[in-house]
């Protein structure tokens, strides 16, 4: 089951470009809650802040804290630990070239050392019916690789991946913007039911899929997070001229 | 068992015991840090045990040149004695304990110039030719036979040098460049570069043996790794860079040039480095066609010597110590050299590449 999280003063640097400037956020359990803006506003980042990737980056830099459920994670815990809770699906399907479609569902259960070969099969059943690609691929599990697929079920195969080590919370990273509409309407469907068991923060730049899937939303602006509410509030009746603005395309 | 579960259906699934047995399996893990601690230990000790090899060596080869530094100091890697017969520079002479190293330096130099002239254009247009526009069907072949060019004993060269190459340069090519090089109207027009007439580029007498023929055989013996290089680093060029460059209008030769070719310039030079690294180190076959003969002519039909084929020639008979040490300084002078081309090859990437990054995401 998913776990809130709580955001306090967060702020992240990439060089000396200040990113995410004094963000504030309490993101619900078992809900889905969608982060909108233009481009370069921070919002990738931001998920990034959420399983410590901004860091991987030499040059990039972060303050303040995040829970994830009672955990701080710049301070409780490694970032392999927080990202063995935590999910994550990127905007481009990144399937493992070299290996099965079974193979890349477990490789997170493998390579942290899960051997039960009756328990790892049904786990990879489980996550793939999870991620509605079960029918598509049950056929040649162990015989194709997991590049061979079509881009959306490739991205449909990342989630199952991540759905295998049972995470807590789930990153999408723009999870659609690289797929064609039946391929998005599938994965929107997907966060849909995933809702109810995991707490999933997805990205994305089309606000018709925020307003979809998504209970929450907040609107990013150069690194500002300029409204957080419900995705109602923020479609219907925004606080902020600028949100207004954005929601109504009237932007720049 | 195999029907598939509507998608709607996942909330009895989800909630299963072995999700959760999933999650209590890898929360017991821990945070596996000592074990990443112990892997980046190994591969500091990986990292530090070149270094360790280098100083070894540096300190090895110092320590047993000292005879030879003391004698000489730095004048050996520039001085020479004058023969008092002929009135000629003479650098290097075992017998009457004359040691100066100018020569082979020269000759090593000069001899992997020639050969990276040769090799360079050969082996990017080899690695163009099998990236870009290679039928399917003979690629495979062709790279093969390039990289069997790579296994080949060097001595093998080296015969092959001396039976076919050397005869070939003296007989048909050399003919055609003196001709050109010692052209009367060209003589005339050109005297200012110094590099035409009897004492140019292409004079004195056409033996075949000499810097040309080592420049030549070293080019076939580098053009295989270079050309390896350069075709990987050309296929890594992402698809989309060239049909960006071909649906802006671009024709085959502009695309590579502007996607291929930039794309892959570090690489490239990467490639020409490690090259020259083997050009400037290669010992058998130019032993057995430079000529051995200590001496510096601009000609590079003139006969030379190089660092790496003085030490082979004559290790085994230094009988003096002072013989000895001094080829062992020829050892180090060697090192430095190929030290200092590397890194002024360094530094050439990074002024090429300063500002604007080749890397292609």
């Amino acid at each position: 089951m998913g776990v809130a999280i709580e955001v306090k003063a967060l702020n992240a640097w990439y060089g000396a470009t200040h990113t995410l400037q004094d963000i504030e956020l309490h993101i619900p359990a078992n809900h889905a809650t969608a982060l909108i803006g233009p481009s370069g506003c921070g919002k990738s980042t931001f998920v990034r802040c959420l399983n410590r990737m901004h860091e991987t980056n030499p040059i990039a830099r972060v303050t303040g804290s995040v829970k994830i459920g009672d955990l701080d994670i710049y301070n409780d815990i490694s970032p392999v630990e927080i990202r063995r809770r935590v999910g994550m699906v990127f905007q481009r399907p990144n399937p493992f070239p070299t290996m099965s479609i079974y193979d890349n569902v477990c490789s997170g259960l493998k390579l942290n050392g899960y051997r039960n070969r009756r328990e790892l099969d049904e786990i990879v059943e489980r996550s793939l019916r999870s991620a509605a690609l079960w029918d598509e691929v049950r056929d040649d599990l162990k015989k194709k690789s997991g590049a061979s697929l079509s881009g959306g079920q490739q991205q449909r195969m990342c989630i199952a991946r991540a759905l295998a080590v049972d995470p807590e919370v789930l990153l999408m990273d723009e999870p659609a913007s690289a797929l064609d509409p039946v391929s998005t309407s599938k994965i929107e469907d997907l966060i849909f039911q995933l809702k109810s068991q995991y707490t999933i923060v997805i990205v994305t730049h089309n606000m018709q899929q925020a307003a979809r899937v998504a209970e929450k939303t907040g609107f990013f602006l150069n690194g500002r997070l300029v409204e957080f509410d419900s995705t109602h509030k923020i479609f219907t009746n925004p606080t902020d001229k600028r949100t207004e603005d954005y929601i109504t395309g009237r932007f720049g | 068992m195999r029907v598939a579960a509507p998608v709607g259906d996942l909330s009895t699934q989800a909630a299963d015991a072995p999700v959760s047995a999933v999650r209590r399996f890898l929360l017991a893990r821990g945070s596996s840090r000592w074990a990443d601690r112990v892997f980046s230990g190994l591969m500091l000790l990986c990292a530090l045990a070149i270094f360790a090899i280098v100083a070894l060596i540096a300190a090895e080869l110092l320590s047993q040149s000292q005879p030879s530094w003391h004698a000489f100091g730095l004048s050996f890697f520039y001085h020479y004695n004058v023969d008092p017969v002929t009135h000629l520079p003479l650098f290097w002479d075992p017998v009457n304990g004359v040691f100066y190293a100018l020569p082979f330096i020269y000759g090593t130099l000069v001899t992997s110039l020639v050969a990276l002239c040769i090799a360079v254009p050969l082996a990017v247009g080899l690695a163009v030719f099998l990236t870009e526009m290679c039928p399917r069907w003979l690629r495979s072949p062709l790279s093969f036979f390039t990289e069997l060019l790579a296994a080949i004993p060097s001595v093998v060269y080296g015969l092959w040098a001396i039976f076919v190459l050397i005869p070939l340069l003296r007989d048909n090519i050399n003919p055609f460049f003196i001709a050109i090089f010692q052209q009367p109207t060209l003589v005339r027009l050109f005297a200012w570069t110094h590099l035409f007439g009897d004492d140019g580029l292409f004079g004195g007498v056409n033996l075949g043996l000499g810097l040309l023929g080592a420049g030549v055989i070293l080019a076939i013996m580098i053009l295989p790794i270079i050309a390896a290089l350069t075709r990987e680093v050309m296929s890594a060029v992402p698809n989309s860079q060239r049909e960006a460059a071909l649906a802006l209008g671009a024709t085959r030769w502009e695309m590579i040039r502007i996607a291929v070719l930039r794309n892959a310039r570090i690489g490239i030079v990467g490639s020409v480095i490690l090259g020259l690294g083997r050009a400037l180190g290669e010992t058998m076959a130019v032993a057995m066609v430079i000529g051995n003969s200590p001496e510096i002519h601009l000609s590079l039909l003139s006969m030379g010597h190089s660092m790496a084929s003085v030490i082979a020639n004559e290790f085994t008979e230094a009988t003096s110590d002072m013989h000895r040490s001094a080829l062992i300084e020829v050892g180090l002078a060697l090192f430095l050299v190929t030290i200092l081309v590397n890194a002024c090859a360094r530094l050439l990437v990074w002024a090429v590449t300063r500002g604007a990054t080749a890397r292609v995401q």
